[in-house]
């Protein structure tokens, strides 16, 4: 019942949004409807467009470029910082000689970046993919370097005295550790990965959604841009909910955030 | 003089079998200061205690007074600043690899079930996933877990998780077991359950225990011989009780036992002072 009600509420939110943008775009209550619908279209022409995408085919190629993007650029970021997380937490020197460099890179707007990574790497999905990873990198690193160096001193006491070696420290109590904090942080750096290819995209390439987005823009056609942000909206919650599903699956160890786990 | 007691402890270790002669645990004048040596915090000093192979011990003291602290230096993971631990005769360097600890704190992995827990302790001795399994399960039966094998740490009560934990210990048969305070903060059934489980699995295979508790009667009814500490800083040994009740004990029987009386009240009349001490230190709201 109360589930319910939430959901009717949401849906009269949207549908509350979508009728006054419907009404101040069809009829001339604030200026003549054409000038109103050149710069916000209006959701009817909006939708229209979004179903003439997917019924066309044209769009499925933009969406398999810029999942590929977001992939790559998660999966390489997320493996570097894994290694180099690991890496400056269990080797101190490493990570007080690099401090200043990293937190200098880590400052630095990424946006500048991307002409450089389209010089070296081309238009293609390479200088998308580093984008993103220069991203995702950062996240993970700083995550997994926290999850090492705050492993629970009794837990990792209590593994030395079993006598496990270095290896299966790292195998049994470092690692899981780790994980955990990346997989706090994966919400956010699968999110990071996609606006690295959609950005890469959008500042210059031939194909993705970034791409669709930007040529919509550079022909004054705003339904295109709304259409483009209505997909890439969905393309995001589709990802987030995929790592939902992927979260609940590895962090099943975890208390429920609600319940009250002491026992 | 004190060199030539070395040699000659030495010498005795290499030629007679060490399990005749040598303590499971030996400390010999052993001083442990936190922070630095000069100035730093001594919380034990002059503590000179040897635990055969096979028995009991039972450390008790007022709260801070550096009973963990022993543990952890006969585990080595805590060096003495001064003097020395020996481990069936041998100076002990680095970890005690011959020793289960049960820590105070809950310290199983999170992210690993009861039975996973209870297994990964026999991967570092080499036995095969499969047969370390067997096992687990054997013993998470012996500690009456049988039906909790597949629960994550957060899913079991206290009591539960000190029996998983004490499973991963005994698990990897280690000839020294070093406890602190595993019963502490259990209810009292779960206590006496615990300590019956425990008189029955040590009966069954005898090992050195050193056995840390705040709990006076738990240590009488469970313990060979009560070592009493005093309160800190500089905490030393300041009496050392034998038990001499009859094995096998009830842990809630014993305690009816007019020799248990006539003990208890031996050793209190030793521990009450230190306990106020300790209190007029303000160190009893701490722990
Ligand atoms: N790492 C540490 N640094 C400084 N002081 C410590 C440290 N560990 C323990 N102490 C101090 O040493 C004393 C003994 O601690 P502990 O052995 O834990 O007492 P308990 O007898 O309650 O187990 C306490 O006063 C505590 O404050
Ligand atoms: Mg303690």
């Amino acid at each position: 019942m109360n589930r319910l009600k939430l959901i009717l509420l949401q849906v009269a939110v949207g549908f509350g949004f979508l009728l006054l943008w419907h009404v101040l775009t069809n009829y001339p209550i604030l200026a003549p409807t054409r000038q109103t619908q050149f710069f916000f279209s209006t959701p009817l022409d909006v939708l229209a467009r979004v179903w003439k995408e997917f019924a066309s085919g044209e769009i499925w190629r933009h969406l398999w470029i810029t999942l590929m993007e977001t992939i790559l650029a998660f999966a390489f970021g997320a493996g570097g910082g894994i290694l180099f997380g690991f890496l400056f937490a269990r080797r101190e020197l490493l990570a007080a000689v690099f401090d200043p460099y990293i937190k200098a890179a880590n400052a630095l707007p990424r946006v500048v970046l991307a002409p450089i990574f389209a010089l070296w790497f081309g238009l293609g999905i390479w200088s998308k993919v580093a984008l993103g990873f220069t991203l995702v990198f950062f996240i993970v690193f700083f995550n997994v370097y926290q999850g090492v160096r705050e492993v629970s001193p009794v837990v990792l006491a209590n593994a030395r005295m079993l006598c496990m070696n270095e290896r299966q420290l790292l195998r049994h109590v470092y690692w899981p550790a780790a994980l955990t904090w990346m997989f706090s942080s994966l919400h956010t750096s699968v999110g990071f990965a996609l606006v690295g290819a959609v950005v890469g995209e959008y500042l210059g390439s031939s194909a993705g959604l970034g791409y669709k987005i930007h040529e919509a823009e550079s022909v004054f056609d705003v339904t295109g841009v709304f259409a483009g942000m209505v997909i890439l909206s969905i393309f995001v919650i589709l990802i987030d909910f995929v790592v939902t599903l992927i979260e609940r699956r590895l962090l099943v160890w975890r208390p429920a955030p609600s319940t009250n786990g002491q026992g | 003089m004190a060199l030539s007691a070395v040699h000659r402890r030495r010498n005795r270790s290499i030629l007679m079998p060490e399990s005749q002669i040598a303590p499971a645990v030996l400390l010999r004048s052993v001083a442990i200061t936190f922070g630095p040596k000069v100035g730093g915090y001594t919380a034990v000093q002059n503590i000179d205690l040897s635990v055969s192979p096979g028995e009991f011990i039972a450390i008790v003291g007022p709260t801070g007074c550096g009973k963990s602290t022993l543990l952890n230096a006969s585990a080595g993971l805590l060096k003495p600043s001064d003097g020395k631990v020996e481990i069936f005769g041998v100076p002990l360097h680095g970890l005690n690899s011959r020793a289960g600890y049960l820590f105070q704190q809950d310290a199983l992995m999170p992210w690993k079930t009861a039975l996973q827990n209870v297994a990964v302790a026999l991967e570092p001795k080499g036995v095969l996933r499969k047969e370390a399994e067997a096992m687990a399960r054997d013993w998470l039966r012996r500690v009456g877990l049988a039906a909790f094998v597949d629960r994550y740490p957060h899913m079991l009560s206290g009591g539960q998780r000190k029996r998983v934990a004490l499973a991963q210990m005994l698990i990897r048969d280690p000839e020294i077991l070093l406890m602190d305070e595993p019963f502490g903060p259990l209810d009292a059934q779960t206590r006496q359950i615990m300590g019956n489980l425990l008189l029955e699995l040590w009966a069954a295979n005898r090992k050195a225990v050193l056995f840390v508790t705040h709990d006076l009667e738990e240590a009488i009814a469970l313990a060979d011989r009560v070592v009493v500490m005093s309160a800190g800083p500089a905490a030393g040994i300041i009496g050392e009780f034998p038990v001499p009740l009859p094995r096998p004990r009830d842990i809630a029987e014993v305690r009816l036992e007019p020799a248990f009386h006539h003990i208890h009240k031996k050793i209190w009349a030793s521990l009450r002072t230190e306990v106020q001490k300790a209190y007029a230190q303000g160190e009893g709201a701490t722990q």
